[in-house]
């Protein structure tokens, strides 16, 4: 240790930069903490149990509408885009051969998708979905949008999954005499799950957290819409609401815990069925 | 086999899904925003220093220069403590706590923008404004860079960190062993090495910090003028967007889907600069 201590003191240059790492290393997860800890610590006393209500009013601001709208909201997305990503994913990396020209288009237009930012996807679904189609402001064109927008990560993820089952699998499957599709179906897939369920998850966590892509796609009504075509607000878009209306701001503080833990909550379980692939 | 064949047709139809998205996507922004620039004028609108919709004045430059402010402050301040966070998870971090660090990386990733914007709207406004007494009272570029730079840590983070991991090791290990402290041994071998990496790691928080809009609009003032210093409001092309979207219409509503266009373009622009240079990497 004292010899350490020698070697900094007879290079002054490296010991400041090793200060300088500490200390970004520092700011880096006292910020977090404090974030984190400011909103659980002004928003946990703010829940109580009108903000749970069935009904939204002015009066209680319930968030449960608001909830239940984000859960349809999820579901809808991902019956879109999951097997749209699947299927593509499966293309790819079973069927494509390399270096063909296709593929590599397909390739630069999910990159091109994945950098768009959502207010430009939120425009594109008001022009098209609720516009063009004239479907209006509904959950349905939120969810088409979003569709959209979560499509090239779990293309990316999917893919990652099949590559990641070894083709020894394949050759076996193959040798016992099975067709291409059944490989694909009883034998790779099965054993990608794991990847592509992170994936769909990761992908749960940014529809919760949107809100740019959805306030012209599927509205601001804080109530549950009767169908699919009515319109709704999810928690994110209520809590953008609450925050810049400024009259709630005890209601926004105890929104942002619900989002928060939701979020993350829902990232850490990516996170853990992450890790079980790389167990197999 | 007549099953194959439908199944690998299905399988190849999903795959053009996604290039269905890109072209709607194109169609749509500039059918509708391509006719407002020509009749606006493509001049005027880009580098119109006026933005006053009543009078059909129409000209993005005060949002096209808000939004390269505030990126600039981003990187200004995330990258530094990023790259020097990143150095710290690749080459200092002791084992124990490397994992719940990594995790809480992760978890900045994914904290919603619109939580974000709420926490920079009640706590860093009221701090700037209690730091620089009488300069600023409200949103302004300062804060909304200092937001964007928290915004955009998690991705320089870990993208950095895995371009320093990929370096090989004995880069490292040669400079140690020619006598260099680990700090020379980082910062003039690993560092320089991992260089193109790095570069990736800061077009894609550019692009983010750029195509940022729910907390940008609620810290950084969302004036449509030139700003004069850092302590004045700005607004942006997102935040344009979303701001007037609710009530525009007619050229307004079309200059609207304009200023997506040149959102769009400037998007198109950094995806471009991150292929060239994750193509620079595999062939390193």
């Amino acid at each position: 240790m004292s010899k350490k201590l020698k070697e900094y003191i007879r290079h002054p240059g490296s010991l400041f930069m090793m200060i300088l790492v500490i200390l970004a290393a520092c700011i880096t997860f006292a910020v977090l903490l404090f974030l984190l800890a400011y909103i659980l610590v002004k928003g946990i006393p703010q829940l109580k149990p009108s903000l749970f209500a069935l009904e939204y009013t002015t009066e209680n601001v319930s968030m449960l509408p608001a909830i239940i709208n984000t859960l349809f909201m999820t579901l809808i997305s991902l019956l879109i885009a999951v097997p749209f990503g699947i299927f593509s994913a499966i293309y790819l990396v079973e069927y494509a051969k390399r270096g063909n020209r296709f593929v590599n288009i397909i390739r630069l237009t999910t990159e091109t998708l994945s950098g768009i930012p959502s207010i430009v996807y939120g425009l594109f679904g008001m022009l098209f979905f609720v516009t063009a189609l004239k479907w209006g402001y509904s959950l349905l064109a939120g969810a088409f949008t979003l569709a959209i927008m979560i499509l090239p990560l779990i293309m990316r993820t999917t893919e990652e999954a099949l590559k990641a089952v070894p083709d020894t699998f394949r050759e076996g499957s193959f040798g016992l005499g099975a067709g291409k599709l059944r490989t694909v179906f009883r034998i790779v897939l099965p054993a990608a799950v794991p990847g592509i369920l992170a994936g769909i998850i990761l992908a749960v966590g940014r529809i919760v957290g949107e809100t740019a892509a959805l306030i012209y796609t599927s509205g601001t009504v804080a109530q549950i819409p009767s169908s699919v075509f009515g319109s709704g607000r999810t928690l994110a878009v209520h809590m953008y609401n609450l925050s810049s209306e400024g009259l709630h701001m005890n209601e926004s503080y105890a929104t942002a815990v619900v989002l928060l833990v939701l979020v993350t909550g829902i990232n850490a379980l990516s996170g853990f069925a992450a890790k079980k692939l790389s167990q197999i | 086999m007549r099953k194959e064949k439908i199944m690998q047709a299905v399988f190849l139809a999903a795959a053009c899904a996604s290039i269905l998205a890109v072209a709607l996507i194109c169609i749509f922004l500039f059918a509708n925003g391509v006719p407002a620039i020509a009749e606006i004028g493509a001049a005027d609108f880009l580098l119109g220093k006026t933005w006053r919709p009543g009078n059909d004045v129409y000209g993005i430059l005060p949002m096209i220069m808000g939004s390269i402010y505030v990126t600039a402050g981003a990187i200004l301040m995330g990258v530094p403590i990023g790259l020097l966070t990143a150095v710290f998870m690749a080459e200092y971090c002791p084992k124990n706590i490397y994992k719940p660090l990594k995790s809480a990386t992760e978890l900045l990733a994914g904290i919603p923008s619109i939580v974000y914007g709420f926490f920079g709207l009640i706590v860093l406004i009221p701090a700037i404004r209690n730091i620089f007494p009488g300069k600023t009272n409200g949103g302004s570029i300062l804060v909304a860079s200092i937001l964007l730079a928290m915004m955009i840590l998690p991705t320089i983070i870990g993208v950095t960190e895995s371009a320093i991991r990929t370096v090989p090791r004995h880069y490292y290990e040669g400079a140690l062993a020619l006598g260099a402290t680990k700090e020379r041994s980082i910062f003039l071998c690993v560092i320089p090495a991992a260089k193109s990496g790095i570069m990736a790691a800061v077009v894609l928080g550019a692009g983010r910090a750029i195509g940022e809009t729910m907390a940008v609009m609620m810290v950084a003032g969302n004036q449509a003028r030139l700003p004069g210093s850092v302590f004045q409001g700005v607004r942006t092309l997102t935040t344009n967007i979303v701001l007037e979207m609710g009530y525009a219409a007619d050229l307004h509503r079309e200059a609207l889907i304009a200023t997506a266009v040149a959102l769009f373009v400037f998007i198109l622009i950094i995806n471009f600069a991150v292929a060239c240079l994750n193509r620079r990497i595999t062939h390193e």
